[in-house]
């Protein structure tokens, strides 16, 4: 039957199909949906690992054994997980491996917008980059072929629009592959002795994989009618764009195999074209090459390295006419993402911005927090940054800043790797405090479960890393735990914290509203005749309060009866329905 | 048949997927190609949310660019206004007359516009408001704007009223079913 499937969900079909045994990953935008929908299948092995180094080691153990494995991450979880696979490049595989890695051009929920392809191309691994669905699913296949055949892991290239977009798919059967394990010494135990003799092998093999790339059918070329007289060479997402503003025009070169890239194809194809344009979103990957192996192309100087394309951009490139619309410039307000209406990081937030305290951030939904009107971040770097640089912070700016300084941390980025920024400030003791806002679940990425929250992929009971305890025995005696909802509670213990002259954690701990155990309660009502319109309650930032006719309102249908706003108002306006 | 393209926008939460996801059930069952993009992640936390919805004999671009869009439904009020110059020139705009002041609006520093869908019919946009939000009330639950704003959507399209009636029924809990279809009856007929 034919069917709509998201490209991540049919990426995890494809792996499914190929027999993959276990995967691991951990979750980012726009990568999340592979593993949570190969997680509904009951006849293989699925998990969230801490973080991508993690995951990715774990899925090298799995094909080690002899078991087909993959592992998921986002653009920048690759780089936590950069160090195996440089080594793994090296080792090889015995069961195929899959390393699925989506990129976020135009950062829609992204810190940066760096070119996976790099990487490939760095670490010497040859990457698949689908450009719908279809391919997604069909390419997996391919790729744990690959794997097995070359004797290395497979990068298959995600970026948002084909992680994110429906398209038709026609699913096949489940294949299981098994390998046998032999111990291996020269090839899996990568001492300078025996990966000396591994690179060289490396070497032969990207020159075999760049053969293959010649006639494989990853890479086609599709003919032109003779309108243009030139040809573009693209792949992924601009394979879409391109054929939408061109249809069977032009002629194009379709790269399904960014690396390696083939070489002979690329020359014959440019031969028969003669102008050649090459159209890739990001870094001038496949220009660069073009050029490299003596092939005039056009590329950068016409195509943006910002961003995401689309057919507007491209047909404006080529000097087009643009699409005839409607043509009405409406000015309306902006729409920013904002923390929900209850969330329990916005009491934490309030305080801190209440007593001007400096907050360096982390990545995840309380990213949010820096938004107006709290506006209480100073710094958003990396997963894990926050806690390692308030060390650094401190040890810079000593009494000058240890009192009036704190990190923000959530549970999830904290288990991915805030936990060895705490082990620092433990081990070479900066007065440093540590936030930890635990809403027992990684929230933006849409409400997958961690280490902290006693739960597994699927659901079931897990282990679970005590926050406390794990804090206290890397060296931290001073842990306090405070409920966000309690601003007296949490505005006395930060206080306090920070007078401290040790380190210390302070746990805020309270679950994301969103999930489906918390029973939101009734929503509160502003009485008009006790409001007088002093407007505090509108510093507190929450999506359900609005100022109208001189009064504070709330909206009824967003408001989830947490209360925090009773609290702040001091005419105690904010009364509970029924009331 | 040329691609039709279709945007349903509205603020993170409302229930744009639903709406799609009939959509994209309905259009492969009656043997088109289709597309159906949208971007997970950051902007669902109450931010501005968009989804295109393409079909048609043959589609490549998961996204609709401006002055593509046959139809933009929205969810909300300023929302329809957003993404006006994505509208076709002749396209309708079917909106729902819902208003959800966003955070600058709510900390005052601007103004919500009220009178903008006047303001976008003025200059010559076909707009279709509709009250969305008393409708599904009236079928039985707020929750149910998205439906009847499909319903309100069918009117326009060649495809059997059955044949909507249809993916309804695929796509939703079985539980949901009935105040789906008044929903969606509610918003045809409105």
């Amino acid at each position: 039957m034919k069917e709509l499937m998201i490209g991540n969900a049919a990426l995890a079909r494809g792996i499914y199909e190929a027999g993959c045994a276990v995967i691991s990953s951990y979750p980012g935008t726009p990568s999340t949906e592979i593993t949570e929908e190969f997680a509904k299948f009951s006849d293989a092995y699925c998990e969230w690992a801490p973080n991508e180094k993690v995951a990715m080691e774990a899925a090298f153990g799995a094909s080690l054994r002899g078991k087909r494995s993959a592992c998921c991450m986002k653009h920048v979880g690759l780089n936590v997980a950069a160090d195996p696979l440089f080594t793994m490049s090296y080792t090889g595989v015995n069961a195929g491996m899959v390393i699925c890695v989506a990129d976020d051009p135009g950062m829609h929920s992204s810190q940066n917008e760096q070119d996976s392809r790099h990487y490939a191309i760095a670490s010497k691994v040859p990457m698949l980059e689908p450009a719908d669905s279809q391919e997604a699913l069909d390419f997996a296949k391919i790729a744990f072929a690959l794997s097995e055949q070359f004797d290395t892991p497979v990068f298959i290239k995600m970026c948002t629009r084909v992680a994110h977009s429906q398209s038709i798919v026609e699913k096949g059967e489940r294949t299981e592959v098994t390998k046998e394990y032999v111990k291996n010494p020269q090839k899996y135990i990568m001492a300078p002795a025996n990966a000396i003799r591994r690179h060289p092998l490396v070497e032969e093999r990207t020159k075999k994989l760049t053969e293959y790339a010649e006639t494989s059918p990853l890479n086609r070329v599709e003919e032109g009618d003779g309108t243009y007289d030139f040809g573009i060479i693209t792949s992924s997402t601009s394979y879409q764009y391109v054929k939408e503003v061109f249809g069977d025009k032009v002629s194009v070169l379709k790269l399904g195999m960014v690396n390696p890239l083939p070489v002979q194809l690329i020359k014959d194809f440019a031969a028969k074209a003669g102008k050649v344009y090459v159209i890739e979103e990001l870094d001038p990957i496949i220009e660069t090459h073009c050029k490299v192996n003596g092939v005039d192309v056009i590329g950068k100087e016409k195509f943006s390295l910002l961003g995401e394309y689309s057919q507007k951009t491209i047909a404006a490139a080529f000097d087009l006419p643009a699409k005839e619309s409607v043509g009405t410039d409406t000015a309306v307000p902006v729409r920013p993402p904002m923390m929900c209406a209850g969330c329990p990081h916005r009491g934490m937030y309030y305080v801190l911005a209440k007593n001007k305290i400096t907050v360096l951030g982390d990545i995840g939904c309380y990213t949010l927090g820096s938004m107006p009107p709290l506006n209480a971040l100073d710094m958003t770097l990396c997963m894990g940054a926050s806690v390692s640089g308030l060390h650094g912070y401190n040890k810079a700016g000593g009494s000058e800043t240890e009192n009036k300084t704190v990190c923000v941390i959530g549970d999830s980025t904290f288990m991915h790797s805030g936990v060895t920024g705490l082990i620092n400030i433990a081990y070479n003791q900066s007065n440093s405090t540590v936030i930890i806002l635990d809403n027992s679940i990684t929230g933006m990425t849409g409400h997958q479960q961690n280490p902290t929250t006693g739960y597994n992929i699927k659901g079931d009971p897990a282990g679970k890393v005590n926050l406390e305890a794990l804090c206290h025995s890397i060296g931290i005696s001073s842990v306090r735990v405070v409920d966000p909802y309690n601003l007296e509670e949490c505005e006395r213990v930060v206080k306090e914290e920070l007078a401290k002259n040790e380190p210390s954690v302070i746990i805020s701990r309270r679950p994301c509203v969103l999930l489906k155990y918390v029973k939101p309660k009734k929503p509160l009502k502003v009485n008009t005749e006790k409001c007088r319109g002093c407007k505090r309650c509108m510093k507190f930032g929450c999506p359900a309060i609005s100022f109208r006719d001189g009064h504070a309102v709330v909206d009824n249908t967003l408001c989830i009866g947490c209360g925090v706003c009773a609290g702040l108002c001091p005419f105690d306006a904010f009364e509970s329905e029924g009331e | 048949m040329a691609t039709k393209n279709i945007m349903i926008v509205g603020v993170g939460g409302q229930g744009s997927l639903l709406a799609s996801k009939l959509l994209g059930r309905l259009l492969v069952d009656e043997g088109y190609d289709v597309k159906v993009s949208e971007v997970h992640g950051m902007s669902q936390r109450g931010g501005s949310v968009v989804t295109y919805v393409k079909f048609g004999d043959k589609v490549y671009s998961p996204v609709i660019e401006e002055g593509e869009a046959d139809f933009i439904v929205s969810f909300e009020k300023i929302e329809a206004a957003r993404y006006i110059r994505n509208l076709k020139k002749g396209g309708t705009v079917i909106v729902n007359t819902q208003q959800i002041d966003p955070m600058p609006v709510i900390i005052g520093s601007t103004s919500y516009p009220a009178a903008i869908l006047d303001e976008i019919t003025e200059k010559g946009v076909h707009v279709d408001a509709i009250d969305a939000l008393s409708l599904a009330s009236e079928a039985g639950s707020a929750k149910a704007c998205n439906i009847v704003l499909m319903g309100r959507l069918a009117k326009y399209f060649d495809i059997p009223y059955e044949k909507w009636e249809e993916a309804i029924q695929k796509i939703v809990k079985p539980n949901f079913i009935e105040i789906n279809k008044k929903a969606f009856a509610l918003g045809y007929q409105n």
